[in-house]
């Protein structure tokens, strides 16, 4: 229950830090971190798939009715929230039955970091091409998700290394 | 019937993973159309109710530049005024019906709750909706010029697709003459829209101002838009012209919504005619 409560927590914590906050840093004028993708870091191995997958499809939906982006972000999260698994296995070298037991924070750092990189520039590249829809900007798609991956990946290692810190 | 259970078994995952993306995929698609869009957007009780809670605090962080930019548009329209007063005077022998009198627009103020610019495709939420009046395909300014169409309204709130939005499409021409083109934007600057499909034999220089052209039922003719900045040289199908807009897209506080009352009139001529 009390695992149940904290999930809740992280996605309501997620949705409204980037939805309030960090949709309106705008760097330099188009550059965003979007960190709310940690929910799919840090959701447990161990839980239903379904309930995972639907719960990250939810939360890009409640990105997009915010931002006016239709779907957009809701297929990218939910991509990476499937491929998860898959670089669980490539990067931790994993089996099924060590799931239950897996969390982010007692593995090597070399590995966490190869993890979250992919993820992260999968779900941003996914995300910039939709929101620029065409192949005439290709650099700037490029360009917007490298920065923006960067920004989103500080963020990320910087609150995960402070929360570990107090406890 | 074995295999059938067996398959969804195996790929139970993967199917309810196609089948969330694909209606994720479908939101997408609706939103890009500007005629369909209707489920995911900001003019909802909920989210419009968050973000005019949000604009109302942040709102007095720029009351001094909204204040200066009221004093200019008062200054300009007084100084229009005493330009009319100036001819009422000389002429000595017009006549003023006020039953001839014939409005064609209807002005509403409103404020802007949510700006973006640094998409492909840009959208603006404003505090009017259908309660007051505002509908579908309904112009949008501000007192230095365009800002947008009226797209998606609700009760109370309004989708505004902005000029940065690379499906918006609207008719524009040279101040100093009737040459028309249809201005887009291509994505990059939020500063510089482009101008496309004018003639070639227009005389173009640097500096010309832009405004709207009035051939469409919905802008009215004469709102400023921007001054020419870059000239292509080469003689191109595509005749494009860069333009910079007088408006800071990324500095935007109080607009206009325009009404255009002549609208289903000219519609329904336009419709007869094509038949």
């Amino acid at each position: 229950m009390n695992k149940t409560l904290n999930n809740g927590l992280l996605f309501v914590f997620l949705l409204l830090l980037q939805v309030f906050v960090l949709n309106n840093i705008k760097f330099s004028g188009f550059i965003n971190p979007y960190l709310y993708i940690a929910f799919v870091f840090l959701y447990p191995l161990k839980e239903n798939r379904f309930a995972f997958l639907f719960l990250s499809f939810l939360l890009g939906l409640c990105i997009d009715f915010f931002s006016d982006s239709g779907g957009i972000h809701a297929f990218s999260t939910l991509c990476i929230a499937y491929l998860r698994l898959f670089f669980v296995k490539i990067y931790f070298r994993k089996l099924p039955a060590d799931y239950p037991f897996f969390n982010l924070r007692s593995e090597a750092f070399g590995k966490v970091f190869n993890y979250v990189v992919t993820l992260t520039v999968i779900h941003h590249l996914i995300y910039f091409s939709f929101i620029n829809f065409s192949f005439q900007n290709i650099t700037m798609v490029l360009l917007n998700t490298l920065y923006s991956s960067i920004f989103t990946l500080i963020l990320f290692f910087s609150g995960t290394y402070i929360f570990t810190k107090s406890q | 019937m074995q295999q059938i259970i067996y398959f969804f078994q195996k790929f139970k995952y993967f199917l309810f993973f196609i089948f969330l993306e694909i209606i994720a995929l479908a939101f997408t698609f609706n939103n890009l159309n500007f005629q369909k869009s209707k489920f995911i957007n900001s003019a909802n009780s909920i989210t419009g109710g968050i973000y005019s809670t949000i604009s109302n605090t942040s709102e007095y962080f720029n009351l001094k530049e909204q204040n200066a930019l009221l004093a200019e548009e008062n200054n300009r329209l007084k100084n229009l005024l005493q330009k009319q007063n100036s001819i009422v005077n000389t002429a000595d022998s017009i006549v003023i019906d006020s039953l001839k009198y014939y409005q064609k627009y209807i002005y509403t103020v409103a404020k802007i709750n949510k700006n973006e610019y640094s998409k492909a495709f840009n959208f603006l939420l404003i505090n009017k909706g259908s309660n007051q009046g505002i509908g579908k395909e309904m112009a949008v300014i501000n007192s230095k010029g365009i800002i947008g169409i009226t797209e998606n309204t609700s009760s109370g709130y309004t989708r505004v697709q902005s000029i940065l939005n690379r499906n918006s499409k609207i008719n524009a021409r040279l101040k100093n003459n009737f040459y028309f083109g249809t201005l887009q934007w291509d994505g990059k600057d939020y500063n510089t829209v482009q101008l496309h499909d004018i003639p070639r034999q227009a005389p173009l220089k640097i500096g010309d101002t832009i405004e709207t052209g009035g051939k469409s039922t919905i802008f009215p003719e004469g709102i400023p838009i921007g001054t020419i900045s870059k000239i292509n040289q080469r003689n191109t199908v595509d005749n494009k012209v860069d333009i910079t807009l007088f408006n800071d897209m990324s500095n935007l506080g109080y607009v206009y919504v325009i009404k255009s009352l002549d609208k289903t009139e000219i519609r329904t001529l336009q419709a007869t005619e094509n038949e």
